[in-house]
């Protein structure tokens, strides 16, 4: 098989995953409390400096107050970080300072299962923290509806396609200090350009193009927004068909990655 | 009686790019036997190791585990195994127990028979006071321990030790040695590596000396020491004159100047050595039984590996 073809190899893995995610699961709950801390204040901190300070100068955005519409990003934004850090940098630890995955394939449970059971935990990061944000906002004022009950499920979506983003990057990377690189090029100007803090209406119609097709977040921010303000449009399936079809594919490419990395 | 053959390889060959780190070997490990890989540094141990425990693509050849073909039978064969690597990766988020439990669960253990089991195993490596421990704090030689009972966890058949007691003191050495004796008792078969020659005699039924990814020889300590180096080596302490005395008296011996030192491998029998020295009197003279280290020094050489 080609080189390229071998990186999109489907790999096989069994219910042997579940046991690497129970293990990260595990440490965890050692120190759950302090786990939830950021999650907690961080957005509290947006919405109060950018909901309500910098809210008060801007009008309201589709009939809604600015604080309606950067709440909803918020809880997108914590999916992507949550599933991000855990995938680089937690996992990047585990697999080179603490060699716990030289522990684990010593075992019967084989490479691929070990990076599938850390994606799943990173997304299950995802789903936790950006939970604890959904609270949060329907504190500072976004209705309480039954769609958000829609929204817990997709950060697990949206937290797989970031956690498998974030392990092709752990793949690749020579040491810790290089994530430097995907943080500042990658992360940080999607995290700014992806309808968080301002409508992509605001951009030339080329760069909102351009951030439909290659920022994964804009995707994640635009369903979430929907789901939150009870703004269903056409265009959400769209994006909900995006993060469908390229999660799929990055998840095989991270794990085809490793396996180069590691089986040597 | 013919002893069932545990694990085999036939012109076993690993390349990393153009390195060869082990370069087509064949060997044969019987069940219950206690075999060692001894070598340098780079001479391929790790590589071999790492093929047998199957987380190491084979580039040429085969290797069979009971019966098993490696590169069909990841799952079965890895849990045939248990591993107590070089390098230290015990989980440091976990207490000592914790570490043996969230390991017995890799391996589909139920939870209860895996508590039972790693009480069982905390006591046999005299652990059992640092239960709740987090694992940072242990000192090394309780970490080495750790990792053997953590090996021990899924009862395997095949045991495999990468330089167990590197970096340890005498004390913590001899503990752990006398652990792995008390599994050879159980006839446990253990596979092990190590720089340390004392260990490879203290431990092994059979050796396999490698140097540059091939088998330099292989066979019983014993029979190796007295095959290469006879039962006894004398040592003097250098001077020109008792060189010559020595090459006059040994024509055919070995003669290796090593540092300050001549040592004299005779191939004489007991007391042959003594006698010369009684009639000649040289400075800081003294023979000792000679040992597997000449042996190894002997067929590997003396130079310094580096970078292999």
């Amino acid at each position: 098989m080609s080189r390229i073809g071998a990186l999109f190899r489907v790999p096989k893995i069994s219910y042997r995953v579940w046991k690497v995610w129970m293990r990260n699961k595990d440490v965890f709950m050692k120190t759950y409390k302090t786990n939830f801390l950021p999650s907690l204040l961080e957005p509290i901190l947006y919405l109060v400096a950018l909901g309500f300070g910098l809210g008060g100068f801007v009008d309201a955005i589709d009939g809604k107050p600015y604080i309606q519409f950067i709440a909803p990003a918020l809880v997108a934004v914590s999916m992507m970080f949550s599933a991000y850090y855990e995938c680089t940098f937690a996992s990047f630890v585990r697999m080179y300072f603490q060699k716990t995955f030289d522990a684990i394939i010593a075992t019967p449970i084989t490479i691929e299962e070990v990076i599938t059971g850390e994606i799943l935990w990173g997304a299950t990061k995802s789903l936790i923290n950006s939970s604890i944000v959904l609270g949060v906002i329907t504190v500072f004022g976004v209705p309480a509806t039954p769609l958000l009950l829609l929204i817990p499920p997709l950060a697990f979506l949206v937290g797989l396609l970031f956690a498998s983003i974030a392990m092709c990057f752990t793949a690749l990377v020579p040491n810790i200090d290089s994530f430097s690189y995907p943080n500042f090029l990658f992360i940080t100007p999607m995290f700014l350009l992806s309808g968080t803090f301002f409508p992509l209406t605001q951009m030339p119609q080329i760069l909102q193009t351009a951030a439909q097709l290659l920022l994964p977040l804009s995707n994640a921010v635009a369903v979430t927004r929907a789901l939150a303000l009870s703004n269903i449009q056409p265009s959400i399936f769209l994006n909900l068909a995006w993060i469908l079809i390229v999660t799929p594919v990055l998840f095989i490419l991270a794990i085809n990655l490793m396996k180069k990395r590691l089986i040597k | 009686m013919e002893r069932e053959v545990l694990v085999k390889a036939e012109n076993l060959s690993k390349k990393f790019g153009d390195l060869v780190a082990v370069d087509s070997i064949n060997f044969e490990i019987l069940k219950g036997e206690s075999f060692g890989f001894l070598g340098p540094n780079g001479a391929g141990k790790t590589t071999i190791m790492r093929m047998i425990q199957n987380v190491s693509p084979l580039t040429s050849g085969k290797l069979t585990l009971a019966g098993m073909d490696v590169t069909e039978r990841n799952r079965e064969i890895k849990a045939l195994i248990g591993v107590a690597p070089q390098d230290d990766n015990l989980d440091p988020d976990f207490t000592v127990f914790q570490n043996l439990t969230v390991y017995a669960r890799y391996y589909d253990i139920p939870k209860e028979k895996a508590k039972a089991k790693a009480e069982e195993l905390l006591k046999f490596m005299q652990l059992e006071k640092k239960r709740d421990t987090i694992i940072t704090t242990l000192s090394g030689g309780m970490r080495r321990r750790l990792i053997l009972a953590r090996a021990l966890m899924n009862e395997p058949q095949i045991l495999i030790l990468d330089e167990p007691t590197t970096g340890l003191d005498p004390q913590a050495r001899h503990l752990i040695w006398t652990k792995i004796r008390n599994l050879q008792k159980q006839k446990v078969t253990v596979i092990l590596t190590t720089h340390y020659m004392d260990e490879a005699a203290q431990l092994c039924d059979r050796i396999m000396i490698m140097d540059y990814g091939k088998i330099i020889e292989k066979g019983k300590p014993a029979d190796m020491v007295k095959k290469h180096v006879g039962e006894e080596v004398l040592e003097v302490l250098f001077s020109e004159e008792a060189m010559t005395c020595l090459k006059q008296n040994f024509p055919d011996a070995r003669i290796d100047v090593v540092g300050d030192k001549i040592q004299v491998f005779a191939h004489k029998p007991r007391g042959v050595l003594a006698k010369v020295l009684e009639e000649a009197s040289f400075k800081g003279a003294l023979i000792r039984n000679s040992n597997l280290e000449d042996v190894f020094l002997k067929l590997a050489g003396r130079s310094l590996r580096n970078g292999r």
